[in-house]
C-alpha cells in the first residue's frame, strides 16, 4: 500500500518535472536506452562528426556491432551517415541530427527527473 | 477363382493397431515417463533489481564519462589561437629592436601573459558557446597537463636569464611549450599535439641554431605556428 502510493506520487513528480499532461508523461526512448547506443549518441554529441573507424576505437566496439546499432539509429533519423571516399579508402562518417541532439535531450531530462524525484522525497 | 471376401490379415492387423495404440483415452506413454520440471538444486534468487534512481544516476554518469572520453577539447578556440600567433609575431619584432636583454625579455613576459589571457578568454567564451563545461573534465585535464612545462618553462627562464644564457630561452620556451600542449593535447582533437610536435621541433631547431635567430624562431613557432593551426582548428571544429 504504501509502496504504491510511493510510487504514484513519485511518477507525479516526474510528469510535474518534465513539465507534461499524462499523455506526455516521459516514456524511456528505448533506442537511446541501450548501452552501445546511447555511448554512439554520447559521443556524437560532442563531435562534430566522426568517422566509423574512430568511433569504433573510441567506444571498443566491433565492426558489426557498431554497424548494426549505427544503422538502428540513422533509421529512426537520430544520425546521420555519410559515405564519401579518401582517395580510395572508403569513408563513414557519422553526425548527430537535430533529432538526436533532441531526443539525448529528453533522454537527459528523463533520468533528471527519475534521480530528482527520489532526492525530493 | 473365386474373390476371397474377407479383410487381408494385414489390413485386420493395421486396423486393430490403429484402434489399440493411436485412438486409446491415455496419453501417449512417453509423457508419463518425462522427468518432472523441478529442479532439484533450489534456484538462486533473483537479486533485487537495482532501485531505478540509481540505474537512472549510473546512465548519467555513464553519458557524462563517454562525452568526457569522447570530447577532444572542441573548446580551443581556433580564432583565439590566431590572435595569439599575431601578438607572437608583433612581439617577435618588438623584440628584435630591444636593445638591453632586460626590455627584450620584459617584452617576451608581457606578451606570454597577453597570450595566455586571450588563449584563456577564447576558450571560455568557446567553452560557453557550445555549452561545454570547462572547469570539469577535459578543460582541467588540459590546463593540468599544459601547466606543470609552463611552470618549468618559467623558473627556468629566470635561472638562464641570471646565468646570462638569453639566447637559449627561444629554443627552451617553443620546446617546453610544445610539451605541454602535447600532453594537454592527448585529450583533444588531433591538430592539438601536432602542433605542439612541430612547436618542440622548431624549439630544438631553434637551440641548435644561433642565439640570434631566436626572435625569428619565435616568430615562426609562436606567431605563425598558432596563426597556421588556429585556422586548421577553426575550420574544422567550429570557431
Amino acid at each position: 500500500m504504501a509502496e504504491a502510493r510511493r510510487v504514484r506520487s513519485s511518477a507525479e513528480r516526474l510528469r510535474s518535472v518534465a513539465g507534461g499532461a499524462e499523455t506526455a508523461a516521459p516514456e524511456l526512448d528505448r533506442l537511446i536506452h541501450e548501452r552501445v547506443r546511447l555511448a554512439i549518441v554520447s559521443a556524437l554529441a560532442v563531435n562534430e562528426s566522426l568517422a566509423f573507424n574512430e568511433l569504433k576505437d573510441m567506444l571498443a566496439l566491433t565492426d558489426g556491432n557498431l554497424s548494426v546499432h549505427a544503422r538502428k539509429l540513422e533509421e529512426a533519423g537520430y544520425v546521420q551517415c555519410t559515405k564519401k571516399f579518401e582517395g580510395r579508402v572508403p569513408r563513414t562518417e557519422f553526425r548527430l541530427t537535430d533529432q538526436g541532439r533532441g531526443a539525448l535531450g529528453r533522454y537527459l531530462d528523463h533520468m533528471e527527473a527519475i534521480i530528482q524525484a527520489v532526492r525530493d522525497r | 477363382m473365386a474373390y476371397d471376401r474377407r479383410p487381408s490379415k494385414t489390413l485386420v492387423r493395421k486396423l486393430l493397431y490403429i484402434a489399440k495404440h493411436l485412438t486409446g483415452g491415455h496419453p501417449p506413454r512417453i509423457v508419463r515417463t518425462m522427468a518432472k520440471i523441478i529442479p532439484f538444486r533450489r534456484q538462486p534468487e533473483e537479486p533485487p533489481p537495482e532501485p531505478l534512481h540509481e540505474r537512472a544516476m549510473d546512465n548519467l554518469a555513464f553519458i557524462r564519462q563517454t562525452m568526457e572520453r569522447a570530447g577532444s577539447f572542441t573548446a580551443v578556440s581556433g580564432w583565439g589561437q590566431v590572435v595569439i600567433g599575431v601578438t607572437g609575431v608583433l612581439a617577435a619584432w618588438l623584440a628584435s629592436r630591444q636593445a638591453s636583454p632586460d626590455n627584450w625579455l620584459a617584452t617576451w613576459s608581457v606578451a606570454a601573459v597577453v597570450a595566455m589571457g586571450i588563449g584563456v578568454v577564447t576558450t571560455g567564451m568557446k567553452a560557453r558557446a557550445i555549452g561545454e563545461p570547462i572547469r570539469s573534465g577535459p578543460g582541467r585535464k588540459f590546463v593540468l597537463s599544459l601547466a606543470p612545462p609552463l611552470v618549468a618553462g618559467a623558473v627556468l627562464t629566470l635561472v638562464l636569464f641570471r646565468a646570462g644564457m638569453a639566447g637559449m630561452l627561444p629554443g627552451l620556451w617553443l620546446l617546453l611549450y610544445g610539451a605541454g600542449i602535447v600532453g594537454a593535447g592527448t585529450n583533444s582533437v588531433r591538430v592539438v599535439p601536432v602542433m605542439g610536435f612541430t612547436s618542440m621541433l622548431l624549439g630544438i631547431a631553434a637551440l641548435l641554431a644561433p642565439a640570434g635567430w631566436g626572435d625569428a624562431f619565435m616568430a615562426l613557432g609562436f606567431g605563425a605556428l598558432h596563426v597556421v593551426f588556429g585556422t586548421v582548428i577553426a575550420r574544422r571544429y567550429g570557431g
